[in-house]
């Protein structure tokens, strides 16, 4: 482990809706610059989980601290203390992309000097010197989606958690995403992202496998490909997620 | 062999965008022919114009002889559509929607249940659920029974697999398969790489124009580069690393490795390990490997 320092501490959360159980009983931690794959199928219980690890949802029991803050009492500080981002929610269509990232800044309490700084900084960074007038709804994916991600960390946030960030997007894209994402990792933020795409689950240091509620697995991909005695993570995936 | 569909010079605009461009292809009768690719690459463009619900701006195209302007008619009542989002009734339950869809093409449930029988099965005891509560899995299921209910013969899928987890993908395909040997032709859009290799025949897409057709064995088959697979303890940093290598030509992550062409005819694989040593690497492997769809696709996008 590349660091102990814990961001993300769960244990034993049970979420209950009525008498269905979408989270059995889950116990894990992160660690800080870790990239966290959170796996499962459809239905397993991941946005369940998610919802509550960002303060937006309470555990019916389970003892959780998120970026050092408990998700019962503290649920303000620690959604502005984590990053996110999806597929479906991210940009305002009908801003452009400087007023988006003004937008975000300003609600994360960033000052104006330092919101002019990190627009730049941004700007220059993913090459949209040219469009930083435009609307959003004329760009394509993929810019949207690495200029999504940029801006969910503008905050510096500890935790940036991304929910299936490279749907659609075409294949070096869907890299050039990822290399973002180690980017982040290595300067401290750790990145907590679900995909369908069992290539980029390997680009995890650990992954989870939710299986009805439950986290079946949680190892390294190579220990989980050798434990599974399969030849990727497409095959650990295949025979963990539909046990019935 | 019988062509099914018949796509000749296909163009479309929305105001100055550049939906497809010339797209041409065919697709042969019980072939299942993917369109693969990103979003905004044209294939929900492609198939509107093919199931009559938009009009291309020039351009013909022909499923099983009949013209999709002229005889827009007909070819409501010989294909299945399912459209990229979930459109069924909500409100209404899985047995009231698939009643629903075979009252309007003027036939029943019981008449061609046999068709359908395999994945209506797997949804069968939830038939008395709202289409709006089912999981994922279950709504594209209902869907596809939703489309196949009139008994088509060309079946129009858009992004069937988008956002669905590896094992109903999986379980989708499985479907598929059994379908086609139904004597149903398939045309199925979708921008997962790795399911263009359960295609008969795939037209590879990309900012509106076809980058190749064909199998995909010949697809990976023209992918002539010498394509090595390189894996060392740091992925991140050996990305970095390879593309400060002197002969580099490409360096893409795929999963733990690190798929790379260099620009000489024969990578020098020696050359290169101590080139990745002298830059600290540890457990370094390199062999040459077989291209898959999604190198191919990089290659043609570059």
């Amino acid at each position: 482990m590349k660091n102990e320092e814990k961001v993300i501490s769960v244990k034993n959360l049970v979420k209950k809706f009525a008498d269905f159980t979408a989270n059995d009983n889950l116990t894990f931690d992160v660690y800080k610059g870790e990239i966290f794959g959170f796996l499962g199928a459809n239905g397993a219980g991941k946005t369940t989980a998610i919802r509550i690890l960002c303060g937006l949802s309470s555990p019916t029991s389970g003892e959780l601290n998120v970026a050092g803050f408990d998700v019962y009492k503290q649920t303000e500080k620690i959604k502005q203390n984590i990053g996110y981002m999806s597929q479906k929610f991210s940009l305002y269509e009908d801003l452009t992309v400087y007023e988006n990232i003004k937008f975000y800044a300003g609600i994360y309490g960033l000052s104006n000097a330092q919101i002019k700084f990190k627009a730049n900084e941004l700007i220059n960074k993913l090459g949209l010197q040219e469009v930083q007038n435009k609307l959003i709804n004329s760009l394509p994916l993929g810019w949207k989606q690495k200029l999504a991600f940029s801006i969910a960390i503008i905050h510096n946030p500890k935790i940036v958690f991304l929910d299936e960030p490279t749907g659609g997007v075409d294949p070096i894209t869907r890299r050039q995403f990822w290399e973002l994402i180690y980017q982040a990792a290595e300067s401290g933020i750790t990145v907590f992202v679900t995909t369908h795409y069992m290539d980029e689950a390997e680009y995890c240091d650990r992954i989870s496998i939710m299986v009805d509620g439950k986290i079946e697995a949680l190892d390294t991909p190579d220990n989980l490909i050798k434990k599974y005695k399969a030849n990727n993570m497409d095959e650990v995936f295949l025979k963990l997620a539909r046990k019935n | 062999m019988n062509k099914s569909v018949i796509v000749n010079n296909l163009s479309k605009k929305y105001g100055e965008t550049k939906a497809i461009e010339n797209i041409n292809f065919e697709v042969n009768n019980s072939e299942i022919f993917g369109l693969i690719g990103p979003d905004g690459a044209g294939k929900s463009t492609i198939i509107r114009i093919l199931t009559s619900l938009i009009l291309a701006d020039s351009g013909k195209c022909t499923l099983n002889g009949l013209d999709v302007v002229k005889d827009y008619k007909k070819i409501r009542k010989i294909i299945g559509y399912m459209p990229g989002r979930f459109s069924l009734y909500q409100d209404l339950t899985v047995e009231e929607n698939l009643k629903f869809f075979a009252t309007v093409f003027g036939t029943s449930i019981e008449e061609n249940y046999d068709l359908i029988k395999d994945i209506y099965h797997q949804i069968e005891s939830f038939k008395k659920r709202r289409a709006g509560k089912l999981s994922g899995g279950m709504k594209q299921k209902l869907a596809l029974s939703c489309a196949l209910i009139h008994k088509p013969e060309i079946l129009v899928l858009d992004e069937p697999t988008t956002g669905v987890d590896a094992v109903s993908r999986k379980e989708f395909w499985d479907m598929l398969k059994k379908l086609k040997e139904k004597d149903i032709t398939i045309i199925v859009s979708t921008p997962y790489m790795d399911e263009a290799s359960l295609c008969d025949r795939v037209a590879l897409i990309q900012k509106g124009n076809i980058m190749q057709i064909n199998t995909p064995e010949k697809i990976i088959n023209n992918f002539t580069k010498e394509l090595l697979s390189i894996k060392s303890k740091n992925i991140y940093k050996l990305l970095k690393d390879l593309r400060k290598y002197p002969e580099y030509r490409s360096a893409f992550p795929f999963g733990q490795n690190i798929h790379f062409t260099s620009n000489e005819t024969i990578a020098d694989i020696e050359n290169i390990k101590n080139f990745l040593i002298n830059n600290g690497h540890q457990n370094i492997d390199i062999k040459a490997i077989k291209a898959n769809i999604e190198d191919c696709f990089m290659e043609l996008m570059t």
